[in-house]
């Protein structure tokens, strides 16, 4: 009797864990498409802002490789980065990169340099930057991410890849020097990253490079 | 026909305001505070919540002569999540951006328990009908109260007001913002947690001035009974 109500029950539950499955599978098959569509589109309009006007042809979403590269870009996780060509000739590379060392943790950045080693834009992806002080990174807070354009490794010389406090030629916000400080230094190497690993870069095919 | 129309109008009442979830019942605290930091972020949370509130209510009164009441909890809980694994996949696909600033408070509202508590208290006790409305009124009260602290957060903290709104309702927004306050450095304490709390009981207080103000013995016996199912 007791067996029979305990089979009953667990039979009744079951039924409920297939209905909600299916739910999931059913709403999952439903928006995969869209879902995978919106994430690329996203992430276009943010590369697009940074490399939209050199005109480049190619296809930026599936010209990408991973490279992991502590040295240079502050984590042991791969970072992708996305070509920008123009009837097969490189135009710009856009690097993810972390600055591992800001005021409360990792700030991404989305580093774009020109082939000619010229900034095209820096821009944040994500950061836990204080609000309202540290986050003057952010386009949407203030222009000085747009500092970093047409800068270069001899724009300013080495010493001046530094906030000002430091003998640099970047400003740093009222009340905020170690977020600025860390997206400088971040920028500085991506620049110098680029500058060793040029031609690799363009060279290797799409995919996994560590 | 009328008294039915009166008893729809009492359930109503009591979500919006005489047992709001997020004023009265002080449940599903976590999203509220985290997530109030703008208006457009405060809609788009209590929109979601809504509808999983609406779904899990009428899906619950539905089988609630089926389920057995030893294992009535997880039937409850496997409804509840697979709404809301929907409802976040859903956001996924047509609302990106927003998606990833409420980020992991989409896959929370499962934890919100003014959900679970709904459906144990009410729901799998009435008629569809009935739970249906009330799963409505108690997701607009608790939108209702996310809006308001959003809205208050982001003035207070930013100077203005429907910002980022084309996260939700497409480019036609783009523009929507309204800059209430020119060249103003921001109040950093409206949008640090604090604030939340902050806003959270000023708003409770003048629900509760207001109470007060138009009280009438017959609010009062509509009071406890709220109190009491709660």
């Amino acid at each position: 009797m007791l067996l029979k109500h305990m089979a009953r029950t667990g039979l009744l539950l079951a039924m409920f864990a297939v209905i909600g499955t299916a739910l999931v599978a059913f709403t999952y098959t439903g928006t995969k498409d869209d879902i995978a569509n919106s994430q690329r589109e996203a992430l276009l309009k943010s590369l697009n802002v940074l490399v939209g006007n050199l005109g480049y042809d190619n296809q930026l979403y599936n010209d990408r490789i991973q490279i992991t590269d502590e040295r240079w870009l502050g984590t042991t996780q791969a970072m992708t980065v996305y070509r920008a060509r123009k009837q097969g000739q490189p135009v710009a590379a856009i690097i993810e990169t972390i600055a591992p060392d800001g005021y409360s943790g990792r700030i991404k950045l989305l580093v774009a340099i020109e082939y000619d080693g010229t900034l095209a834009g820096v821009r944040v992806l994500t950061h836990k930057e204080t609000p309202g002080l540290g986050d003057a990174i952010e386009a949407e807070r203030s222009d000085w991410i747009l500092g970093f354009n047409g800068k270069s490794l001899s724009n300013p010389a080495k010493k001046g890849w530094a906030v000002k406090k430091d003998g640099g030629k970047f400003d740093q916000f009222t009340g905020a020097t170690i977020t600025p400080r860390a997206v400088v230094q971040a920028v500085h190497k991506s620049l110098q990253f680029f500058r060793l690993q040029r031609a690799e870069l363009f060279r290797s095919a799409s995919g996994d490079n560590t | 026909m009328s008294e039915r129309m009166q008893e729809m109008t009492d359930i109503s009442r009591k979500g919006l305001w005489e047992n709001n979830i997020g004023l009265v019942q002080l449940l599903g605290l976590c999203p509220l505070l985290a997530v109030s930091s703008t208006f457009i972020n405060a809609l788009g949370l209590g929109l979601a919540t809504t509808v999983v509130l609406l779904a899990s209510n009428v899906s619950v009164s539905l089988i609630r002569k089926l389920v057995r009441p030893e294992v009535r909890i997880p039937a409850f809980m496997i409804i509840i999540a697979s709404f809301v694994t929907a409802i976040d996949l859903s956001m996924q696909a047509w609302f990106y951006e927003l998606h990833k600033i409420l980020g992991i408070f989409i896959p929370l509202i499962v934890t919100n328990c003014a959900i679970l508590g709904r459906a144990e208290a009410y729901a799998s006790r009435v008629s569809v009908d009935r739970a249906a409305i009330d799963g409505l009124m108690m997701g607009i009260g608790f939108t209702l109260v996310l809006v308001v602290l959003g809205g208050l957060r982001e003035l207070i903290g930013q100077g203005t007001l429907f910002n980022q709104a084309h996260l939700m309702f497409g480019d036609v927004a783009k523009d929507w913002t309204l800059v209430l306050i020119n060249d103003y450095r921001g109040y950093l304490l409206a949008i640090l947690p604090p604030g939340a709390f902050l806003g959270l009981g000023l708003l409770i207080a003048l629900k509760n001035f207001i109470d007060k103000r138009f009280q009438t013995p017959q609010t009062v016996t509509l009071n406890t009974t709220a109190t009491a199912e709660a």
